[in-house]
């Protein structure tokens, strides 16, 4: 028998609201040590609100958040919108998040090394992303959270940044949480997956959940079977706004963001 | 003419102090200002500042002071306040700022017991600053550059991400609250100095200046502390030599800086 590994975040049936608009609900998700779990879903699913409030930075309206005490996360927001009246060096940007570090061995370590110096308005897509990875990893962190770390980044940029990701999890141990867009990645390079829309569709190893009909009716019959080998009947669909259609049953008092 | 010339001297000198006391802590705090895009937001709360004044000769007390109260409680308002039945914080802010001059203006107007020098507060009536009031303006400088300098890493951080220094162990609401109080400090301030239309100037013009020649947050900070050092004495001088308003010399000095800085190629 090998003992689990241990709990880092547990979300227990969490609600996100703003406002009168309820994103997310009835959501529970938990993340171990040393595993990639991605979230996906269509847009507005609530992935980032989940992700918000796994990092605190939402108080759910319902339901709890626990996060291991001690719990080091390093963070990779979707975007990052610096005024380019702000001369912020590559460099700096890393010391603003960890002071007294190797910044340059920081920077080759993710493939970036060439824009140490560089300002951080001018850094293409995918040497931002990397740069923010390496801020997120200067924290020696037990988990790393990526907001669609592969945005803005080319076809081939997208392969090696994913590449680089699953390294970083083998070398370091580090745990993974992503929000994530591209399934064929997903599916091939991560040990939970999560289905999103507005509640959990349905989650577990991306095998059985390419075969699940909730995500067959989220992302459609063809590219389930690309993914998996068959697909089968499901319980509800989702209206174009996400909301289910018909009455089915599962966990929670779930009102689908209605 | 030896006395005459001593007159002339201190109240040049006063002015001149005052002056540089606002530009080194404006200078640095415009320069988030401006990395924040918040120039609006400046302006809003300085144009609040004539109702400060006069409630502060209605309650009888000097005007910074009722200025300052004024000044912190819009800010305090404001900064949790992020838009009212669908309209932006902008919209917003544009209302407040000008319903609160107009009030300002009409309360004014209407105390009997005083007449307000209205073209003093608001275009600035440095000239005329007292040796009381001089260690108001270095009391007041001194604190919120004190305060900036403490709060300098967490406020670039939240600058360039909120919610990654959020992350990072920042806390976010307190150092975005203090900014606001920095804020209004320094609007209270630059009011004597520029006047309440022009205090916008003394926070954004030196540190757009400076962006050409910094290659480090920290080097814009100091640059645009510097810029506006330099705005101060040359608007003062003109006016001595010219006979022109001080205020409006010094945001004059400012953007001719400001010119020239722009025919620089930016270092970073």
């Amino acid at each position: 028998m090998v003992s689990a590994p241990a709990t880092l975040i547990e979300v227990h049936n969490a609600e996100v609201s703003y406002g009168a608009r309820t994103v997310l609900c009835g959501a529970s998700v938990t993340v171990r040590a040393g595993e990639i779990v991605t979230l996906i879903g269509p847009n507005g699913a609530g992935k980032t609100s989940l992700v918000r409030a796994m990092l605190g930075l939402v108080k759910p309206s319902r339901g709890t958040v626990v996060r291991k005490p001690g719990l080091r996360i390093g963070y990779m927001p979707q975007r990052l919108n610096i005024d380019p009246a702000l001369p912020l060096s590559v460099r700096r940007f890393l010391q603003l998040g960890a002071p007294g570090k190797d910044y340059q061995s920081a920077l080759d370590d993710v493939g970036a090394g060439h824009v140490v110096e560089h300002p951080m308005q001018n850094v293409s897509g995918g040497e931002l992303q990397r740069v923010m990875l390496a801020r997120a990893l200067l924290r020696e962190p037990d988990l790393l959270v990526l907001d669609e770390p592969v945005q803005g980044v080319d076809i081939t940029g997208q392969a090696e940044l994913y590449r680089l990701i699953q390294d970083i999890r083998k070398n370091r141990g580090v745990a993974v949480v992503m929000v994530s867009h591209d399934l064929h990645v997903v599916m091939a390079q991560t040990d939970h997956v999560i289905c999103l829309n507005h509640h959990v569709c349905c989650a577990g190893h991306p095998e059985a959940v390419s075969r699940h009909p909730e995500f067959v009716a989220l992302f459609g019959d063809e590219i389930a079977s690309t993914l998996a080998v068959y697909a089968h009947d499901h319980d509800h669909e989702h209206g174009l706004d996400g909301h289910v259609q018909d009455s089915h049953v599962h966990g929670g008092q779930c009102d689908h963001g209605g | 003419m030896g006395g005459n010339a001593t007159m002339v001297d201190e109240f040049l000198i006063r002015a001149a102090l005052a002056g540089v006391a606002v530009a080194l802590v404006a200078g640095p705090l415009g320069a988030f200002v401006v990395w924040r895009r918040m120039a609006y937001f400046g302006g809003a709360l300085s144009h609040m500042a004539l109702l400060g004044v006069a409630l502060g000769f209605l309650l009888g007390i000097q005007p910074i002071f009722g200025v300052a109260f004024v000044v912190v409680s819009a800010a305090l308002i404001l900064s949790g306040v992020h838009g009212v039945r669908g309209l932006s914080l902008d919209t917003m802010l544009g209302i407040v700022a000008h319903a609160a001059l107009a009030l300002g203006l009409i309360v004014a107007a209407s105390m009997d017991s005083v007449r307000l020098d209205l073209m003093g507060y608001l275009f600035g009536d440095i000239l005329a600053v007292g040796w009381d009031e001089l260690i108001w303006v270095w009391c007041g400088a001194a604190i919120v550059l004190a305060l900036l300098v403490k709060l300098w890493r967490p406020l670039l951080n939240i600058t360039v991400h909120a919610d990654l220094a959020a992350v990072e162990g920042h806390n976010v609401r307190r150092v975005e609250l203090l900014f606001m109080l920095m804020l209004a400090l320094v609007v209270a301030l630059a009011m004597k100095v520029v006047g309440i239309l022009l205090v916008t100037s003394m926070l954004i013009i030196p540190a757009a200046s400076a962006r050409a020649l910094a290659r480090t947050p920290e080097a814009m900070g100091g640059i645009a502390a510097l810029v506006g050092v330099m705005s101060v004495l040359s608007g003062l001088w003109v006016s001595y030599i010219y006979d022109v308003p001080a205020g409006p010399g010094i945001v004059a000095g400012a953007t001719v800086l400001f010119a020239l800085g722009l025919t620089l190629k930016p270092r970073l």
